[in-house]
């Protein structure tokens, strides 16, 4: 009974399905939701869940689960946007300095150990405070924001790669500086990469709930899963289901991804 | 010694530096602070005056390095929206902020410590498995919802506290800790699920070597051995990751504050933010900075009790 448990791996597979229930209606509602996430409608206020609204309805008579599925899909536009800027511009610097170190990689590392200590979503909201809100100030506030993660951890790959025997060999094989970097060494970072990306993810989906809870983030009439929590809360006693269902959806995200991180897919090495 | 000393240093010039960035974002960003106190419609007579009586007239330099000057003294300058001076105006809201931090530190040590020792004495049980499901739910659970989570079940279901119901600390210090239990313990779950694992995985790792062996063969209890032996050498790795949750923890009491409506440092800094009020969004940040880094510092002492060997091996 035991052994057949170990075999399977239950991280990989429940975190496929959490993930998979909440990133396929947020992919569908980048295109379509049931309903028109800005109609209002005063007879259906706070309505409970029917056949026709299976969330209920909102302050404001709408759907709930369409502003679900556009919030999901934001949340989950700025999460791949913010680990894009992050993990790209994090791999270029983490390989340059680790690569070459030096004064320049000190400087660096102090700068980047200042901003590390940090905690992100401060940064972000630094970030936020001086360029705006909005859907593309967040990403950029996000995405700056979590380089110093990546940076991090890229570096420390590139430190211990650089005087590992196929490094050497490389360059003694007339390999340019660029080319060892980015073609031998790059490729056996992508396992540490791929976990700190999915945490980043994570980490960029909790931040930019959090700031649209905090009303700096997503700005109406985008829909944003934090800023309907926010809404929620004046109507908790009366319908909790609002704060419910994108609390939920969150969950369920942030739990599959982090899941994901944890299966032997991306541990074992 | 020397080397806390020369942590010290960093420290300061690590928020000399913040301090600094800060003045600078906020001195080149477009948007006059003028313009947004006085609208659109004021003439360019009544803007002037008041550009000259918020010193935003002066040369950029000169006006930073009295603001550093400041700094260093405690002086944040005026308020543009409130009319009156920054350290004033968060000075009974910095206490508040810090409180709830370091309330949820305390909340998280306890709950993963207590709750990792007993899920590790019981390893493979099945209170164990479900102690580690639901520790990684908790962890997923993003701070403000677990507080709208705590308000619906233990504020409006069981009636444990009233929603809202902040009490201020020169008031009554035993209401207000009451209340604040809730807002410490939403942002003490995520953190204290995170330790926990951390913590599990190191006192599992310990119990197999041989001085636990030792430890119960002298004739302690089971109690005394994970307490008093395997705690301490299990806490090492652990001891960073504390630090670091201590740091986000200040990020997460600004959000939990709007949550349970607490009059901390989160709702002056968002509105600041909104009202471009600049002096009182750079005084609050470089109060979280040094925040930050006097965290940092105390990690590093509290790594050094844990773990003496570090004093020896510098």
């Amino acid at each position: 009974m035991k052994n057949k448990f170990k075999n399977k791996d239950f991280n990989l597979i429940v975190g496929l399905i959490l993930a998979a229930v909440v990133i396929i209606p947020a992919v569908v509602g980048i295109f379509w939701t049931p309903y028109d996430t800005e109609a209002m409608s005063s007879s259906l206020k706070l309505s409970g869940s029917s056949l026709a609204h299976p969330m209920g309805c909102d302050n404001f008579g709408r759907d709930i689960l369409s502003r679900v599925m556009s919030g999901s899909s934001t949340t989950l536009l700025i999460g791949l946007g913010t680990v894009l800027i992050g993990a790209v511009a994090g791999t270029l610097i983490g390989a340059l300095t680790g690569y070459y170190g030096g004064l320049v990689d000190d400087i660096f590392m102090r700068f980047n150990d200042v901003m590390f200590s940090f905690p992100s979503l401060l940064l972000a909201l630094v970030f936020v405070a001086v360029m705006g809100s909005g859907r593309m100030q967040l990403l950029f506030a996000l995405g700056i924001a979590f380089i110093p993660s990546y940076v991090r951890i890229v570096r420390a790959e590139y430190v211990r790669a650089r005087n590992l025997d196929y490094v050497k060999s490389a360059k003694l094989a007339g390999a340019s500086d660029i080319r060892v970097m980015f073609v031998h060494i790059l490729p056996n970072t992508v396992k540490v990469l791929i976990n700190s990306v999915l945490i980043g993810f994570n980490n960029a989906v909790l931040a930019e709930a959090g700031l649209s809870f905090l009303g700096i983030g997503v700005q109406p009439p985008d829909a944003s899963l934090g800023r309907m929590l926010a809404d929620s809360q004046t109507y908790l006693f009366n319908r909790p289901g609002m704060a419910v269902a994108p609390g939920i959806t969150l969950i369920v995200m942030v739990l599959g991804i982090s899941l994901l991180g944890k299966s032997k897919l991306v541990t074992e090495r | 010694m020397t080397n806390i000393l020369k942590k010290i240093l960093s420290s300061l010039l690590t928020i000399l530096v913040v301090a600094c960035l800060v003045f600078l974002a906020f001195a080149v960003i477009p948007g006059d602070p003028a313009v947004a106190k006085l609208g659109t419609q004021a003439t360019p007579d009544k803007l002037n005056a008041l550009r000259h009586e918020m010193g935003l007239d002066i040369p950029l330099m000169k006006r930073f390095a009295t603001w550093i000057a400041g700094v260093i003294h405690g002086d944040f300058g005026n308020s543009y929206s409130y009319s009156m001076p920054v350290s004033k105006l968060i000075a009974d809201k910095l206490p508040v902020t810090i409180i709830l931090t370091l309330y949820s530190f305390v909340i998280m040590i306890v709950l993963s410590v207590s709750v990792a020792i007993f899920a590790a004495r019981k390893e493979n049980s099945g209170l164990d498995r479900f102690i580690q499901i639901l520790t990684q739910v908790i962890m997923s659970i993003p701070p403000f919802f677990g507080g709208i989570i705590i308000t619906l079940i233990f504020g409006l279901g069981l009636r444990l506290f009233a929603p809202g119901g902040y009490v201020s600390y020169g008031i009554n210090m035993f209401k207000f800790l009451g209340y604040m239990f809730w807002p410490a313990l939403a942002i003490a779950l995520p953190k204290g699920a995170m330790a926990f694992s951390l913590l599990y995985s190191g006192l599992v790792t310990e119990r197999k070597k041989d001085y636990a062996r030792t430890a119960y063969s002298r004739g302690n209890s089971t109690k005394d051995v994970f307490y008093k032996h395997l705690l301490r050498n299990a806490c090492i790795p652990v001891v960073t990751f504390f630090g670091m949750a201590l740091a986000d923890m200040i990020a997460g009491s600004i959000v939990i504050e709007q949550v349970f409506g607490i009059p901390g440092l989160g709702r002056i800094l968002l509105t600041s933010i909104q009202n471009r009020d600049y002096p009182v969004v750079e005084a609050i940040i470089v109060c979280i900075a040094i925040l930050v880094t006097v965290s940092n510092l105390l990690v590093d002492v509290l790594y050094r009790v844990i773990d003496p060997r570090t004093v020896i091996s510098e």
